[in-house]
């Protein structure tokens, strides 16, 4: 097993980066991600993240791409709504990049 | 983070490439640990005794399948075979043409089941079964896509995928397996699907596509879930509930239903069209996960099985299902036999969401607007598991037909891509077999290479911006390396995507 050093506590990952246990996450953890992945973390960042984050909770599992988009759509504006804000956000592509911000598993299939 | 991987030059005559001997041999998928390995039956990390144990599993896997001897026999490494391959023309890795890739197996099997090859190993190319070896396997067999496009040219018939999951099946059968396909099957086996949705979560998302399709089109278009009694049970790939541009092509299917009257259903234990035993090449697995398929006709009680857009979904619907599940006829155990009774057989069983679609358009029972997809100029890539392993209506080359008639029909603008790379001689979009996985990234970016070349041939020749598929690994692979190569990456799509632009819902 892989881990990461955050603030001289361990957190196991997983190969890719991962975090194996959904409750190692915080917020230093999420910044050291994001530094990894070449991302420093704006408001905006922060918006997807807690709503992955708040969604996962609820369902166990990160949402579609398409309610990602709707949900932060009606929350933060119309404008934030679509996939290209996202890829934006998230250039290796909202659906993993943001999920392993937000300390969430990776999802697998055909995506 | 990952280096930077970028796309491979387009070469100005696709020939053979240089050989760059070694030039793959790191690139390694990510092994499955112990968890993985022992939530699906197989040994949880590399065995003690795994030289007999895998010798074992050779001679038992050459026992069940005649073809697998035949095809280790035949080879006489003629070469048609060795530039066919997407892998090798991206990667120049010479282990990566399609005969090499086989000797890889092809050498173990010589030393220890034939006779010249237990007497003479060093005169016949035989080898004995090292840990080198056993890496190499690993290393090698995970990077074909088991796209059989190979097998097209071979002048024997050879079928290479064969090759390679029965070396994949070994490796599991000794407890070493990839991450990627194993986790994934030890989810559908847990959850219903490879993503790991579970049915709260897919009935959420089914809500709001109902309400995302009332607000663009003012009709009340239904995403049934666990309707018992419906007449048509939906198979699709779960990334049709989850990913982009694939929840369009499930927007439309659902449009098709509604625009022609036909009572539908998804099931959640069965969310989940592919079938990634295939990729293993574990018979156990692959008709353990059909299982919920018919679990799941049988207790809402189906008249039709439909398909979604999934390459490898349609290969084991179309060439599996009857004997592993009674989907279709050959099996005979008694649910198998209550299924063949239940199911309507005025209908193709089971039949492709393609296959429906086409039957109401050549009826005049839906109206499609090409109009509505004048934005679109569009090409067709054929999925390999649709080209060379299944069929689709009642004439030869159907598959390559229907899903064309489809997108002809719903749109102006048509384009083919150059002969030799469509049709049954398809590139493999680089991505299949088990492949899909960011470890892979930088393989599955080579192996796109011979799509890509054609596709810019097309957009720069006719303007092509749009390039359909039914399958869900090659829309997820495209859409992650088209920007690599300069495209936009919204520009695949599906089939089921230009009918939902194309569809009138309101006068039928």
């Amino acid at each position: 097993m892989s881990s990461i050093e955050v603030n001289g506590k361990n957190y196991e990952t997983d190969e890719e980066g991962y975090l194996t246990n959904l409750a190692d996450w915080n917020l230093d953890v999420a910044n050291y991600i994001a530094q990894a992945e070449n991302l420093k973390l704006t408001d905006q960042h922060w918006e997807v993240v807690n709503f992955l984050r708040e969604y996962y909770e609820e369902y166990q599992i990160a949402p579609a791409v398409r309610v990602l988009t709707k949900a932060i759509g009606k929350k933060f504006g119309p404008e934030k709504g679509n996939s290209q804000y996202l890829y934006e956000l998230f250039p290796y592509g909202p659906g993993k990049q943001a999920c392993k911000i937000a300390g969430l598993p990776k999802p697998t299939g055909c995506i | 983070m990952a280096t930077e991987i970028t796309a491979p030059a387009y070469r100005i005559i696709p020939i053979i490439p240089a050989l760059k001997p070694g030039a793959m041999a790191e690139t390694k998928s990510f092994v499955a640990n112990e968890k993985i390995q022992e939530a699906i039956g197989f040994p949880g990390k590399l065995v003690d005794d795994w030289h007999d144990r895998a010798i074992t599993r050779m001679g038992e896997l050459l026992a069940k399948y005649r073809s697998l001897k035949v095809f280790l026999d035949a080879c006489v490494h003629c070469g048609a075979c060795s530039d066919k391959c997407h892998y090798f023309i991206g990667t120049q890795d010479p282990k990566n043409m399609p005969v090499a890739r086989q000797d890889l197996l092809r050498s173990v099997y010589r030393r220890y089941f034939t006779l010249p090859g237990k007497l003479f190993p060093k005169l016949v190319g035989a080898r004995d079964l090292t840990r080198e070896v056993l890496d190499e396997w690993y290393t090698y067999f995970y990077q074909c896509s088991e796209c059989r496009r190979c097998s097209v040219f071979c002048p024997y018939g050879i079928d290479t995928a064969e090759i390679t999951m029965a070396a994949r099946e070994i490796l599991d059968s000794v407890g070493y397996g990839q991450k990627y396909s194993n986790e994934i099957i030890g989810k559908v086996h847990k959850i219903g699907n490879n993503l790991g949705l579970p049915g709260p979560a897919l009935a959420d998302t089914l809500e709001g596509l109902e309400e995302d399709v009332k607000e663009a089109s003012g009709f009340d278009v239904r995403f049934p879930l666990d309707v018992k009694g419906a007449e048509v049970l939906l198979i699709t790939p779960s990334a049709d509930f989850f990913a982009e541009p694939h929840i369009d092509s499930l927007i439309g299917y659902a449009k098709v239903f509604h625009a022609a009257g036909i009572s539908w259903t998804l099931s959640s234990m069965a969310s989940e069209g592919g079938n990634f035993g295939l990729f293993i090449g574990n018979y156990d697995q692959m008709r353990k996960i059909a299982l919920r398929i018919r679990e799941a006709a049988l207790e809402f009680g189906v008249k039709r099985i439909v398909v979604g857009e999934c390459g490898h979904a349609w290969r084991v619907a179309y060439s599996f299902w009857n004997t592993l599940t009674g989907i279709g006829d050959g099996a005979n155990d008694p649910f198998a036999l209550q299924l063949q009774k239940q199911l309507d057989h005025r209908y193709k069983q089971p039949m492709h969401i393609c296959e429906l679609t086409w039957d109401l358009i050549e009826r005049n029972a839906i109206t499609l607007d090409k109009e509505a997809n004048d934005q679109h100029i569009i090409t067709f890539h054929d999925s390999c598991n649709v080209a060379r392993a299944s069929r689709m209506g009642d004439i030869l080359g159907g598959q390559f037909e229907i899903p064309r008639n489809i997108i002809m029909a719903s749109a102006n603008h048509f384009f083919e891509m150059g002969d030799g790379t469509t049709h049954e001689k398809t590139f493999c979009c680089g991505g299949g077999g088990g492949l899909l996985t960011d470890d892979l990234l930088e393989l599955r970016v080579k192996g796109a290479l011979p799509r890509m070349e054609v596709l810019q041939r097309v957009a720069d020749n006719h303007g092509v911006n749009f390039m359909a598929t039914i399958c869900a690994i090659c829309k997820a692979q495209f859409t992650k390396v088209l920007p690599i190569y300069g495209f936009d990456r919204r520009m695949v799509g599906g089939v089921h995507q230009l009918v939902s632009n194309a569809i009138r819902l309101g006068d039928k």
